[in-house]
């Protein structure tokens, strides 16, 4: 076996022993027999039923749905923007749906409206900076993009910072932090129903796409002179991405890092080729979401957010990797 | 193989080259020559179809350039930018590759016949041991040829280079100007430029002098490369020299 496929058997590993240890950790710990039976559908009792299917299942499930597709949009946009320091909100889908959502608790929405407009904000914004972005002629197409993405979320986190200087300091304050900081803890059945297509939407291109999508790692003349339309592909990869954050950023909340630093780090262990990249990306995204959100749940007697955790264990490894930087990647 | 007839050129708003005419047959080698911003390189960017052109005609074979799609283009044209350092670590295998993309279906990727494509590319550039290396840790020369290799691995009938001497060391330079003519001598046309005289002299069937925008002169490398249309074009004064055997080489005078 080579070192590029005992990549994919470590992290698939690493994501079956972590999801076992999801379930059976927690304030109402399960023994591995007790989870043993359960998938082999013999009986127990009815709290480990209740505490492994309706209150670990859907959380755990999250974690892994919304690792995977951060780290899968963070991988797509780090090859086309032809830069490893690139995440998945680059182009604002994060502080877009941010904004969706802090609008939607200030109207005192119910938490499903909170979702739709949260998945909206993120389209929207997206869909704002890739119209503008794209019209300013005479620069280079992906600069354009990057610093209207930068402008505009600027321009987005003011209307977050109004809204959150309105909103009520009792009620509606509290929700908006807690939303901004992320959270798996309330994921329902049913918001990983709503996500979990989306998701795959978005999924479906990048892996049809996986051998085109390493030309937009090229320059742009280059690719095009070797037959790719360069414009129609990078639409359809920022769909496809946005599509996935937003569905993520939706139900979650917002947690940075993952979507910048797994694509980087499944790059360094199988190369830069987008079809063999995708799957471990997503396989380590996965595994690191869950591991994080497990963690968050059972080191303090209170929940961590994900966000405030993530951003621990990533700001010292994009400074690493920030100062191993070759030239190049 | 390759017609351009009275083309202007440049950027949107702005044209910088005008009343550009030449043919390019089967086989054939041509050089352009001019000096730094003249527009070379927007002219093969015109002529590759990546920059609009701002009038005249551009067609490949028989067909016009602006009814052939990217892929289309990309199936008769091979194109070797200036390389540069900023890739992505591909392998170099995994760079030539890449030059099969406009043969694949949009949703394929590359099946062994393009592998075995790609192979021969490296072979034929002496360059099949660097498969598995990663393209930012070769060489500036090694990367020139790789560049060549994927562009060939496109089966093109016409190649386009630009300056795909500059910055090699002076073997590798040589080796380059060796594949050109070898690959001319398949039948494939080759339209590259250089800053180098000496180089139209070594393996092009003719030379086009491009000054302020226009052609200057176009034709043998003999009869159009002398003293006075490198004065015009470069303005410092050189002397042609022939040398035995029928070369020629020209030889900068240091004196104004």
């Amino acid at each position: 076996m080579n070192s590029r496929s005992l990549s994919y058997v470590l992290a698939a590993g690493a994501l079956l022993a972590l999801t076992i240890v999801a379930f059976a950790v927690g304030r109402y710990p399960v023994s591995l027999s007790e989870i043993t039976s359960l998938l082999l559908g013999q009986p127990v009792g009815a709290n480990v039923e209740t505490v492994v299917l309706q209150v670990r299942g859907p959380r755990v499930l999250a974690a892994l749905i919304v690792g995977a597709a951060l780290a899968a949009a963070g991988t797509a946009y780090q090859g086309m923007f032809r830069n490893p320091l690139v995440s998945p909100d680059i182009l604002g889908v994060s502080t877009g749906a941010a904004l969706g959502a802090v609008l939607g608790i200030f109207l005192s929405l119910g938490v499903f409206f909170v979702q739709i407009f949260a998945f909206a904000g993120g389209l929207m914004a997206v869909g704002m900076v890739y119209f503008i972005g794209s019209r300013l002629r005479g620069h280079d197409p992906l600069l354009a993009l990057v610093l209207t993405g930068v402008v505009i979320g600027t321009l987005l986190g003011s209307a977050i910072a109004l809204l959150k200087y309105l909103a009520d300091p009792y009620n509606q304050l509290p929700a908006i932090t807690y939303w901004l900081l992320g959270s798996l803890a309330a994921i329902s059945p049913r918001d990983l129903a709503a996500a979990a297509p989306l998701a795959l939407i978005g999924l479906a291109p990048m892996l049809l796409l996986r051998w085109r999508m390493n030309l937009l790692a090229l320059p742009d003349d280059e690719a095009r002179a070797l037959g790719v339309d360069t414009r129609k592909l990078r639409i359809l990869v920022v769909a496809a991405a946005t599509l996935m954050t937003a569905a993520a950023v939706a139900i979650s909340g917002i947690i940075g890092w993952v979507g910048l630093l797994i694509p980087h780090a499944a790059r360094l262990l199988v190369g830069p080729d987008f079809g063999r990249l995708l799957p471990l990306a997503m396989l380590l995204g996965a595994a690191f979401l869950l591991a994080v959100d497990t963690l968050c749940r059972t080191i303090a007697t209170i929940e961590v957010p994900p966000g405030v955790l993530t951003a621990l264990i990533g700001t010292p490894f994009f400074l690493w990797l920030f100062a191993l930087a070759r030239r190049s990647w | 193989m390759l017609t351009v007839e009275s083309l202007a050129f440049g950027f949107p708003g702005r044209t910088i080259g005008r009343d550009v005419s030449f043919n390019l047959e089967a086989g054939e080698v041509m050089c352009v020559l001019g000096p730094n911003g003249v527009g070379k390189s927007t002219l093969f960017r015109t002529v590759l179809g990546l920059l609009e052109k701002h009038a005249g005609n551009i067609r490949l074979g028989d067909a016009p350039l602006e009814q052939l799609s990217r892929s289309e283009i990309a199936r008769r044209v091979g194109y070797v930018p200036q390389g540069h350092a900023g890739y992505f670590a591909f392998t170099v295998r995994e760079f030539v590759l890449m030059g099969r993309t406009a043969h694949l279906g949009i949703f394929s990727s590359p099946a062994k016949r393009d592998g075995m494509v790609a192979e021969r590319a490296l072979e034929s550039l002496g360059i099949a041991h660097l498969g598995d290396k990663p393209v930012t840790e070769i060489s500036g020369g090694e990367r020139q040829l790789a560049l060549i290799a994927r562009a060939l691995a496109q089966e093109p009938k016409l190649l386009v280079l630009d300056e795909p001497t500059a910055s090699l060391d002076f073997g590798n330079q040589v080796r380059v100007l060796r594949r050109i003519s070898a690959l001319a001598a398949t039948g494939i046309s080759i339209l590259f430029s250089s800053h180098d005289p000496d180089h139209a002299f070594l393996c092009a069937r003719r030379a086009l002098l491009l000054d302020e925008g226009r052609v200057l002169e176009i034709g043998a490398p003999r009869a159009v490369i002398r003293a006075d249309t490198l004065q015009r074009l470069y303005g410092v004064s050189v002397q042609v020299m022939p040398l035995p055997g029928g070369a020629h080489t020209c030889l900068p005078s240091m004196n104004r």
